[in-house]
């Protein structure tokens, strides 16, 4: 990490002196995963072709009627109590309008003064520092359809519409301007996305848009209780990009206040390639979205029983569990933090203490030489095919004497490549372990006849001749001898030869 | 008293394009309209809720469960352009 | 005389079928050709559907033939007004941007009038905005008494239609007056059900808060008939209210003894035609004589109906009719040079000077800086209108009015004029408003016009309604009297 982006601008001095303080704000749209749309009964799939997931109500044909899908209430509660929201015992739609060709009703059903879920936070740590972030909100809305454009849209001659996303289900969740630096609001988009993911309620990949993240930005003089004007970011779609544009637009208000220029109000959007925000200028430039009550639909009334309800299906959250691996299970606190970062991480680490409870070494497993190779080859690890049986498996094989824990390390290599157990990795590769006396005291009585000067060495005194003789014997045996084994068999030997 | 800027403003707002007589005769009719109106103000609503439905109806919801698309060529059958499987539209910007 | 058979009710209808005197085919035939010979004057229908209503008696009879049930309304031709959606069948709510709409679904109310041949989609005023018919986008809709008066609207082409014998009943949607006051102009019964009875599933929306389909028909057991059939709870919309639907055929008593009549003194103030305040005080007398209580009572935020009426259905419709942009059904301006102005031309071109009106109208009062001196205010001035239906309803069981303060009116007399237009709804405005049920039936003619009567109910109150038009309908009998100008 780059120190300077580390601690982002809010110590950053300008060129005439003036310290600059950040003010960041986040609104973060997540898109659940249901089966069915917020408002219909179409499918929400990911992919198919275009126009092929909608229905009469999500296209917005005359005369279409919304219902709500009582999953995404359920779980716009559940995911407020996870941020720590109060859940509004009152609650209603309205309507947000404005025009643009992917929204079918040139509305959209959003919550305007009445959210489901207010007044939360996230604790975060950036940069070693903790830091409380409050949440004003969290709401319900519908998502629009998707324009193709030809190019870009400033170019492109025509545009393109598909109407799959329009009607999916998203939860809105408006920070307030409690980040004063890229690296906090990485570190806020980073937290809420891992709790997201915990609760169960969206993939939260931002790859593929169903975490979105706009900022909204100002800067100002250092002590100035007054808030800048503030440019809204938008089409981040990594937190890495989140990060970048963040310092990126921070540098340039301060630049454009520097030369005596003044921050307008707008939307800019972040090019990814050019590493640059870009003005997003309309014809309209006014927003008067004329919200006023849905009367389609009725209003929400949220009794404090079904609240609890919902409270009681509310998972372990990443503090919780971490603090349980390092009270109930003994593993230090970093440790119990690398393993709670993603919930699938976790799932597994505990899916395989299940069946062995060793927590320490599985702990070591799961983040050494596993994480290793599922970082290499970029999969999650509820993708790789390592799964905990076949990693528990491995570790009794340890245990066992069977192979050790060098040779552990190859048999892992060969199960993640081929997605066989550690058994059959073990059998096909002739790895197995010579356990057997027998077959280890015979190469130890023909390494000590074809070394017999060593072997005076070792009665005259010279201990490291015994570390020489045990690796003659594993090298005659290709690795595949028990160490312990060859240690003992061999003192014995020399005694009784002795 | 509406001007006729607002009167654009609002035409832009709604989507529509006014020519210059109808400017006039909608800022003349909305004015004449919006007076009759003006007598709600007598009224001291300070305490009263709005009402926005007349039925004390709550909670109305619908299971998390698919039903069937939309055809493609029904979900097409209207569109006034067409590319393929989309709706085509004339440039954004 | 004895009538033919496109001029008789559903339940005459539904006896000769049953009885094997008629088939379904043979009454849809006799209305279609009512239909050849009138409809060039009275101009009921934007589409008539001539060949499917004929293939629909032609399943039913050979169904029938074939020892099948029989509802109540199978094998009854009629007509939808065209804002409810007919799959296969173009629904333009009479404006140039939805003329070649065919929906690909069927509205509730079609769904369940399956049985029923339909003969058309009847003309209206664009997006059901309008009191004449004379916001079609197409044409005007002639008042079948006399063709040079106007049907009243918006459901104006549903009650001429019903009114000329060119359907035997008709459904409408009313959300200010559009049911009651065409079929008080019309001379027939219309009724506009509690908000919530009928699903609004497939019906184009105007004011959804606002918005109600009911039934226009010939007779007061048409109503019940056709009520019965539409009403109760649809999963697709939730403002439908759930639970059993009452019995409203049983209802139909005969009966008023003791049935507690108020008559607000407000809908017989200024601006009502004595012609017609002398037919409802007429109607009163003889409700009186049958053993009605009735009472004068006072609903006093009556003249706020207006302004609230007219800032919560624009508000609404503005947000309702932003759909209607181009880009996935309907009228596209040609050659637009941007999006923007794509949305802006074809708006423009697409809809009429009323529904323009009322869409600037409705941003406005929605838009920044005005949301609370208009909008809210009118939601709140709506629970006043609301409280004193409430309060009136603990005393009475019926509330009595005209349907309209005026006869029907000539063509093109109130077209430059919003205001006096908007002020031909005065009566009828209240109820929506409410979310109560409100029904109008003839209670007189003033040289050869009818005169309507309005009944309200508190909500769910269809029943007591019905008993009341129906046992006032049989002892006055100005149901048999037929339109005369067609």
């Amino acid at each position: 990490m780059n120190r300077r982006l580390a601690t982002g601008a809010a110590r950053r001095k300008g060129y005439r002196g003036m310290e600059y303080e950040t003010v960041i704000g986040l609104e973060v749209h997540v898109e659940l995963k249901t089966e069915s749309k917020v408002f219909c009964h179409s499918t929400t799939g990911f992919g198919g072709d275009p126009n092929s997931h909608v229905c009469p109500v999500c296209l917005g044909l005359p005369g279409v009627l919304p219902v709500v899908n009582r999953q995404v209430v359920e779980w716009a509660i559940l995911l407020g109590l996870a941020i720590n929201c109060r859940i509004a015992s009152f609650s209603k739609f309205d309507r947000k309008n404005y025009y643009y060709p992917d929204m079918p009703k040139n509305y959209q059903i959003s919550q305007y003064d009445l959210p489901i879920c207010l007044g939360g936070h996230l604790d975060i740590e950036a940069d070693g520092v903790k830091k409380r972030i409050g949440i004003t909100r969290l709401h319900m809305e519908e998502d629009t359809g998707k324009l193709v454009h030809q190019g870009t849209i400033t170019t492109t001659p025509y545009s393109l519409v598909d109407y799959n996303r329009a009607g999916i289900p998203l939860l809105e969740i408006v920070s307030e301007p409690d980040m004063s630096s890229p690296l906090e609001a990485r570190a806020y988009a980073e937290k809420l996305r891992q709790i997201i993911v915990y609760t169960g309620v969206s993939d939260g990949k931002m790859e593929e848009g169903s975490l979105r993240c706009d900022a909204n930005v100002s800067v100002r003089p250092r002590g100035s209780t007054r808030l800048g004007t503030k440019a809204e970011i938008k089409n981040m779609n990594s937190f890495r990009a989140l990060q970048r544009a963040l310092t990126y637009e921070v540098e340039r208000q301060i630049g454009v206040l520097e030369e005596g220029g003044r921050v307008v109000q707008e939307t800019r959007t972040w090019d990814e390639g050019k590493g640059v925000t870009l003005s997003l200028r309309s014809k309209e430039q006014a927003h008067d979205y004329r919200y006023f009550p849905d009367p389609d639909l009725v209003p929400l009334v949220i009794d404090p029983a079904w609240v609890e309800e919902i409270r009681a299906c509310l998972p372990e959250l990443p503090e919780a569990r971490s603090a349980r691996y390092v009270e109930k299970l003994g593993l230090s606190a970093y440790d119990a933090g690398v393993l709670t970062a993603e919930k699938s991480l976790a799932d597994y680490f505990e899916a395989c203490l299940a069946l062995y409870p060793e927590a320490k070494a599985v702990a070591n497993w799961v983040m050494g030489d596993l994480a290793r190779l599922l970082n290499a080859a970029g999969q999650s690890v509820d993708q790789g095919r390592v799964t905990p049986e076949r990693l528990v498996g491995l570790l009794q094989l340890i245990d066992r004497g069977e192979i050790s824990g060098k040779m552990a390390k190859d048999v892992l290599e060969a199960m993640f490549a081929t997605g066989a157990d550690a058994v059959r990795v073990v059998r096909e590769k002739g790895l197995s372990q010579i356990s057997d006396e027998g077959a280890i005291l015979e190469v130890i009585r023909r390494v000590l006849t074809e070394n017999a000067n060593v072997v005076a060495d070792f009665r005259a005194g010279k201990d490291r001749a015994l570390g020489f003789l045990v690796g003659q014997v594993m090298k005659k045996t290709r690795g595949q001898a028990n160490p312990d084994a060859v240690n003992r068999l061999l003192r014995e030997t020399l005694q009784e030869q002795g | 008293m509406i001007s006729e800027k607002d009167v654009d403003y609002v035409a832009l707002l709604g989507r529509l394009k006014l020519t210059d007589e109808e400017r006039k005769l909608y800022t003349g009719q909305l004015n004449n309209i919006l007076e009759h109106f003006d007598r709600l103000k007598e009224l001291d609503t300070a305490e009263v809720p709005p009402t926005a439905h007349v039925l004390p109806l709550k909670n109305v919801f619908r299971a998390d469960r698919t039903g069937p698309d939309l055809a493609p060529e029904q979900v097409l059958a209207g569109a006034p352009d067409r590319d393929g499987r989309y709706f085509k539209v004339p440039r954004i910007v | 005389m004895v009538n033919l058979l496109y001029q008789k009710s559903i339940t005459e209808l539904h006896d000769l079928l049953v009885r094997r005197e008629v088939s379904a085919v043979e009454i849809t035939r006799s209305v279609l050709e009512r239909v050849e010979r009138v409809e060039g004057t009275v101009k009921a229908y934007v589409t008539v559907t001539a060949e499917q209503a004929l293939a629909t008696a032609e399943e039913v009879d050979a169904k029938l033939a074939a020892g099948g049930d029989m509802g109540p309304l199978t094998g009854i031709p009629m007509a939808f007004k065209d804002n409810m959606c007919t799959k296969g069948v173009r629904t333009t709510c009479s404006s140039r941007i939805l003329e070649n709409f065919v929906p690909p679904y069927d509205a509730a109310v079609v769904e369940k009038l399956a049985g029923a041949p339909m003969i058309g989609k009847t003309n209206l005023d664009e997006f059901a905005m309008g009191s004449s018919t004379e916001n079609s986008a197409f044409f005007t809709t002639s008042n079948p008494w006399n063709p040079d008066l106007v049907p009243g609207g918006s459901s104006g082409g549903s009650a001429a239609a019903v009114a000329s014998g060119e359907a035997v009943y008709a459904l409408g949607s009313d959300t200010g007056g559009s049911i009651r006051q065409p079929a008080s102009f019309c001379g027939v019964v219309g009724l506009k059900p509690t908000y919530g009875l009928v699903s609004r599933y497939g019906l184009v929306a105007f004011a959804s808060s606002l918005d109600q389909i009911g039934p226009l028909t010939r007779t007061v057991t048409d109503c019940a008939m056709v009520l019965q059939a539409i009403a109760g709870p649809d999963e697709r919309d939730s403002t439908c209210a759930p639970g059993p639907v009452p019995d409203f055929n049983a209802a139909l008593t005969g009966e008023v003894r003791g049935l507690r009549i108020g008559v607000p003194r407000e809908y017989l103030a200024q601006g009502v035609d004595p012609r017609v305040a002398g037919a409802v005080g007429a109607a009163i007398d003889l409700l009186a004589a049958m053993g009605a209580e009735v009472e004068e009572t006072s609903l006093p935020h009556t003249s706020y109906a207006l302004p609230v009426y007219y800032l919560i259905a624009p508000a609404e419709a503005s947000s309702n009719l932003a759909r209607y942009d181009g880009v996935r059904y309907g009228y596209r301006a040609a050659r637009p040079e941007d999006v923007v102005d794509m949305f802006m031309q074809t708006r423009s071109e697409g809809f009429g000077a009323e529904v323009k009106r009322r869409i600037m109208l409705g941003t406005y009062a929605l838009s920044a800086g005005y949301y609370d001196a208009y909008y809210l205010k009118a939601l709140k001035v709506r629970t006043l209108i609301k409280r004193d239906f409430d309060r009136a309803f603990t005393r009475y069981d019926v509330l009595l009015t005209p349907t309209s303060p005026t006869l029907p009116f000539k063509k093109g007399e109130k077209t430059m004029d919003p205001v006096a237009m908007y002020l031909s709804d005065i009566c009828t405005l209240a109820a929506p408003l409410a979310g109560i049920p409100a029904l109008s039936l003839t209670c007189g003619f003033v040289d050869g016009l009818p005169v309507g009567l309005q009944l309200m109910g508190p909500p769910f109150g269809e029943r007591t309604i019905l008993r009341a038009a129906h046992a006032y309908e049989q002892k006055a009998g100005h149901w048999r009297r037929q339109a005369e100008g067609v």
